[in-house]
Parts: C-alpha cells; structure tokens; sequence
C-alpha cells in the first residue's frame, strides 16, 4: 500500500509539473460551454441578402422595407440584373437574392399575388431553407396585410402561434451540458492515461517499473488514480458552470448523478488502460483515442447531430458507443429527474463495458518487453 | 539543398516504419469520411405531428393531408385533449402538436382572423426552428389555397391558384446536405492529420533525445523546420486528393470549379497548419502536451469555423475571432470553389490572408527552435 502511495505521488507530480497541459485541461470544458451556449447557434440572425427591384414601386419598397426591418437579414447590395445574383453569390457576399418582378405593385392590387422569386445559395441547405421560409412568411404576412386594404380580394387572416415548450428560447444548453461531459472525460482520461502509458514504454521507463517490486495492477491503478480524481474535478465544473451560467437543471439526485459520472469515467479510463497495451508509441496511442472515440463521441452519440436520422447501420454502431448511453443516463437524471429505476438498463450496460475492456486489457498486458 | 533532402528521405522512412501510424494516416480518414459524410446531417425528416383538431371540418382535413404528402413530417394519431397534447409531448411521442380552434373553417371563409396554435418541442432547438417553419410554411401555403378557392372574386380574374412567390435553390437544387457537408469534412481530416503529425513531431526528438543528435550537426534551423515540413505536406496533399475522388465517387459531390484552385489553395492552407503544429511542436516539452494544446486549437478553431454552424450567426466578437482563424478561411474557400465555382479572384483575400498567416507561423517556429539548451 505505501509502494502504491509513493508510486501515485510520482505521478501527481509528473502532471503538476506540467502547467500548460493543466491550465488548458480546464480552459477546454469553459472554452466548450461559453462556445456552446453564446456562439454555435442555429437561429438566423443578420443573414445577407441582394434585391433586385425591378418594380421599383410603393409595395415593392415597403416589401424590402418589412424584410429589412425583421432583424433577420441586412441588405448588402441593389442587384441590376440576375447575372449579378450569381456573381454576389460565388464571392460569398449573399445567401439570397430577392428579386421583386415588373410591376410588383400594381399586380399585387388586381390580383392580390405576389410577383416575386427567391433565390438562395443553397450550398448550406439548412440555411437555405430557413431563409427562404422566413422570407415567405414575411411576404405572406406582407400579403394578408395589403389585401385587407384592397376591395376586391376578400380573404381572413390566418395567424400561426408556435410556442416552444421545455426550452423557450431554443437554446442548446440541454443537448451540449452532457454532450461535453461526455466528450471531455473521455479525452482526458482516455487520452490522458493511454498516452502516459505508453510514454513509459517509448522512453523505456517501463522496464524501470516493471522489474519494481510494484505489481503491474499496482502500476495501472497509480496511473489511472490522479486521472481519475482529474476528471472527477472537471465534471464537477461542467455542472456547476451549466447549472449557473445556463440554468441547466439538476432535477435528479445528485447523488445519482455523481455516481453515474463516476463509472462512466472508470469506463472512459479502461478503455484508455486498454489502448495503451496494443499500442507501442505515444502518438499512435493519441490517434486511435482520437479517431476512434473522439470523432464517433462527437458524431454518433446524438450530441450535435440527430442520430434518428442517420443511415440504420449507424444508427446501431451508435449502440457501442459509450457516450450514448452516458448522455442519455445525464438528461434523465439532470432534466427529467429519474431515479436509478429508470436508468438501470443504461447503467448496467457501463458496467458491462467496463468488465469487458478490462478482462480484455488483463489478457493483452504483457509482464516482459519483447 | 541537399541537408533537406536528407531529412524528408529521414522523416519518410521514420513515417513508413511505424506499422501502427500507416493505417491511421491512409486508412481511418477514408473510413471516418465516410462515416462521417452519413453521421454529421442536420437533415430533417420525419418530424412526428399529431393533430389537435377541434373544428373536425373539411377545411382541417384537407389540411392534414397536406401534412401527410410532406416529406418533413409523419402524422401520428390524433389527440383529444390539452391534458392529452402534453403527455406526447413530454414522452416524446411526437414533436410537433397542431392545436386547431374551434369553427377553424367557419372563421377563415368568413374573412374573420383565426389562429392555428404549434406546439413544439424544443428541447432540441434546431430541430424545433426547423419543424417550425415546415409546418407554418405548409399551413400558410394550404390557407393561401384554401381560401382562394373559395373566393371566386380572384380565381375569375387570374384563372390560376393566386400564389406567385417563387423561390429556387441554387447550387444544391436538391438540398443534399452530404454536398454541404463533405467539403467540410476534407478540411477536418486534412487540418487533423496535418497537425497531429508535425505537432508531435519535433517533441518527439525532444523526448527520445534524438534531437541532440541533429543539434550538433551543422544542419541550419531553415533546414530542419522545411525537412519537418515537406513530407507531412505531401502527405496531407495525397489525402486532400484521396478524399476528393471518394467524395466524387461516392457521394458525387459537385466540383464546378478548377481543381487547381483546391490544391494550390490547400497547399497554402498547410502551410499554416503545419506551421502552427511546428511551432506548437517547438515549444512543447512533451507529447502529451503538445497534443493537448493542439487539440485545444483545433478544437475551438473547427466549433467556430463554421463547419456546422453559419459564421454570420455568431456575435460579433465571434466573427473578430474567426479573422484569425485559417480552418474558417480554408471552408469557405472549398466550398465556394467545389460547390459554386468560385475563381480566383473571388478568394484573393482569403488566400491571401492565409499566406500571410503561414508565413508568420513558420518564420516564428524557425525562431522559436533552439539548437542550444
């Protein structure tokens, strides 16, 4: 017990030492959140947009006017023709192109139509679609409004109330908290431990603790012990920056909660423990934490991308993914409430993968070097 | 001339040896590019509705079918009650609920206002805004209809559905997000692979010790930092064109523009990036390190690159940042050049702006590598 003490204080100061990857090791979950929750939005805001007025009359100006007015788009140019359009668009200046038809006005009052065509940069097709939405229900709107004005196009009005519910302001404060627990525990522990691992090994101070009367459990645990009690830390200020900043609720036990993180980062270090004895050299021990958890982490857990849309044999790799099942455990324990009985199914499949990247690391780890 | 040689021909021969890295470099991009492409949509499609209908007239039915025959959306089945509507909301059952008012139909024949109520989900919020302006834009283009039909004023005058706006999506005509995402993609795997690699690079010397040995050769500090430099260069070229011809081939992205105008635009793209995985390379002690604090880089640099999300959404201050940030420039340059066929001139500023980076970058790591302790 006193060789393992000795042998995990060495450790802690092996990080300690290292001030850089510290202080960025805590600016990443801040980073993260602040990036999250103030920058990636999805809502359109400022979009640019050309006009081509060809009407050049009262209602074609008060069309543009109403567009402009909406906070959603800023004008960035008077389009002579369509040829213009297409030159605006491949300089990247717009995503739309608005251009009002001959005699918008006057067709607007005989016939209540709109003459008018939207045109959108598609390449972002989200965006696209947005934009072209938001233009159409400004100009029906546009539209309900003048008919009233003019005798002969008698129709209601109809008005379309959405209310979003759970999450008002549509901020995606619900989906990243535990997306970025999840990603963040395992690069830290998973990166963190493979890559001290095998950083033994490539400067060949394996050996050293190998032939220590150390047993090589005892190694590992003293490795994974100060990882552990690192991630344990950032998770906590994962929750309490989600909880203060955005009002991310914690409705569930936080008991629960804790201990629920706690296994999944035991997890995340298995499987760290696991890569380090198939890999030889620190930087392919980083790649393969890297491509193979990182990516899939951000991809196939549902955290940024809706994994219900994804091709079906996606859709079951996502299945071995740990981070899925973390995340789902995180939302109904932090925003639904559950207790354990609801989460039991999730939970034991953590376990489950624990034991086996274990089992699995106690065959592969070698005593002697080649 | 030939000092430099020496080290790319030593560099390639370290690079081959590594039986584990081989795959990782030339095999894993291919399968997370593939991977990827499937996984990283926001492709919406078959948002669950359910209808609330309590007018149960001609007018609501007609306006459900609507519903049926959009892609967007799969009707569930009806709800009864407000009490009703909440439990499918809260268990998921469905995304979107239509809450139709009473004398619905009575209402909109009779030029008086009615409503239509959305209730939505939004705890995914894109999916929300997204569902949101489906169903509003169904619904307003079903009442534009409906009630032209039953005004006869308007259909005697123009003897066509009085409806006019038009709207074309060009470039992507059939809102593929693949053809939106892929170019994106090639950016990542190329800006990871490029600074992985010279990022732990020159740390590793350092670590092995190796890098004595080259310091007391009279091999100059230009020399060194070009020897680093080239192979990882070429190597990300070669994959910038391996997953190009998959993009082509498999997902049949469009390449309107010059193919030239990609590689000598990613050629100088690399150049930044290599840069900044030298210099990060030069002042790290260790690998861990190193690869922490460009994993931080990048990490930031590809959230606010606008990969996934637009940059002219962001604040302001966002934006400020994004003036120094090359993988944003290099996106929109492969975008605008694959998808829209962009020349030269329309990316001068970004080309010119990401030079300027790489040589700044890589002046600094010259600098910043030392041949003494």
């Amino acid at each position: 017990m006193k060789r393992l003490g000795g042998f995990i204080k060495k450790e802690i100061i092996h990080i300690l030492r290292d001030k850089r990857t510290l202080v960025i090791l805590i600016a990443i979950p801040v980073i993260q959140i602040l990036l999250f929750g103030f920058v990636l939005t999805n809502e359109i805001k400022d979009a640019r947009i050309a006009v081509l007025d060809k009407a050049n009359d009262n209602a074609s100006h008060q069309l543009t006017n109403k567009l402009l007015s909406s906070g959603y788009f800023i004008k960035t140019e008077d389009l002579r023709n369509k040829k213009d359009a297409e030159k605006s668009f491949q300089k990247g200046e717009t995503k739309l192109a608005i251009v009002l038809g001959k005699d918008f006005g006057k067709i607007l009052e005989t016939t209540g139509r709109l003459n008018m065509q939207v045109i959108a940069d598609a390449t972002d097709p989200n965006t696209a679609n947005l934009l072209v939405n938001y233009v159409r229900a400004i100009s029906m709107d546009f539209l309900q409004n003048k008919s009233i004005s003019y005798p002969n196009n008698q129709q209601g009005k109809l008005e379309i109330v959405p209310r979003m519910f759970y999450n008002p302001e549509l901020k995606g404060v619900y989906m990243f908290i535990p997306g970025i627990m999840a990603m963040l525990l395992i690069i830290i522990s998973t990166m963190m431990t493979s890559i001290s691992l095998t950083k033994e090994k490539e400067t060949g101070t394996m050996e050293i603790l190998l032939i220590s009367p150390l047993k090589p459990s005892q190694i590992i645990i003293g490795k994974v012990a100060p990882y552990f009690v690192l991630s344990a830390i950032i998770s906590v200020i994962i929750v309490v920056l989600g909880s203060t900043i955005f009002s991310m609720p914690i409705s569930g036990n936080i008991l629960l909660l804790f201990f629920e993180i706690l296994l999944y980062i035991l997890l995340a270090l298995s499987i760290g423990i696991f890569i380090s004895t198939i890999t030889e050299s620190q930087q392919s021990a980083m790649m393969i934490s890297l491509i193979a958890l990182m990516l899939p982490t951000i991809l196939l857990s549902g955290f940024i991308f809706p994994i219900e849309n994804m091709p079906v044999i996606l859709q079951y790799l996502s299945h071995i993914i740990p981070p899925k099942w973390f995340i789902i455990i995180i939302k109904n324990v932090m925003i639904k409430g559950c207790g354990l009985v609801y989460i039991w199914k999730e939970t034991l499949i953590l376990i489950f993968m624990i034991i086996f990247f274990i089992s699995l690391t106690i065959k592969k780890f070698k005593v002697h070097l080649e | 001339m030939r000092t430099i040689k020496h080290i790319i021909q030593k560099e390639f021969v370290q690079i081959f040896r590594n039986r584990t890295m081989l795959p990782i470099i030339f095999l894993v991009p291919i399968i997370q590019m593939i991977v990827l492409a499937y996984a990283a949509t926001f492709d919406i499609k078959n948002i669950n509705v359910s209808f609330y209908d309590q007018d149960q007239s001609q007018a609501t039915m007609k306006l459900r079918s609507s519903f049926e025959q959009s892609p967007f959306f799969k009707v569930n089945k009806p709800i009864h009650s407000p009490h009703q509507a909440e439990n499918a909301l809260l268990s998921d059952q469905t995304d979107i609920i239509v809450n139709i008012p009473k004398h619905f139909e009575k209402n909109i024949k009779k030029e008086t206002s009615s409503s239509i109520q959305l209730l939505i989900n939004a705890i995914n919020g894109t999916k929300a805004s997204l569902a949101n302006v489906y169903a509003s834009s169904l619904i307003q283009d079903f009442f534009l209809d409906y009630t032209h039909e039953n005004n006869q004023i308007a259909i005697k005058k123009t003897g066509v559905p009085a409806r006019d706006f038009t709207f074309k999506h060009w470039y992507n005509p059939d809102l593929n997000y693949k053809t939106f995402m892929v170019p994106g993609i090639l950016v990542l795997l190329v800006t990871i692979i490029g600074m992985l690699l010279s990022g732990m690079n020159i740390v590793r010397e350092k670590e092995l010790g190796t890098i004595e040995q080259i310091n007391v050769t009279p091999i100059k500090k230009y020399h060194f930092i070009t020897g680093k430099l080239v192979p990882f260069w070429l190597i990300a070229i070669f994959e910038l064109a391996f997953g190009l011809s998959i993009g082509k081939l498999l997902f049949d992205i469009p390449l309107v523009g010059s193919l030239w105008l990609v590689f000598l635009s990613a050629g100088v793209y690399l150049l930044v990036v290599l840069g900044i995985g030298l210099f990060i390379s030069t002042i790290s002690n260790t690998q861990q390190q190193a690869m922490f604090v460009s994993f931080f880089f990048m990490m930031t640099f590809i959230l606010m690159s606008g990969l996934f999300t637009s940059v002219e959404s962001m604040p302001l201050w966002a934006q400020w940042i994004n003036k120094i940030n090359p993988i944003a420039y290099f996106i929109k340059i492969i975008r605008m050049i694959l998808l829209k066929g962009s020349d030269f001139f329309d990316i001068k500023t970004e080309i010119i702006s990401l030079l300027v980076f790489g040589f700044v970058i890589l002046i600094l790591s010259t600098w910043r590598y030392k041949k003494t302790n």
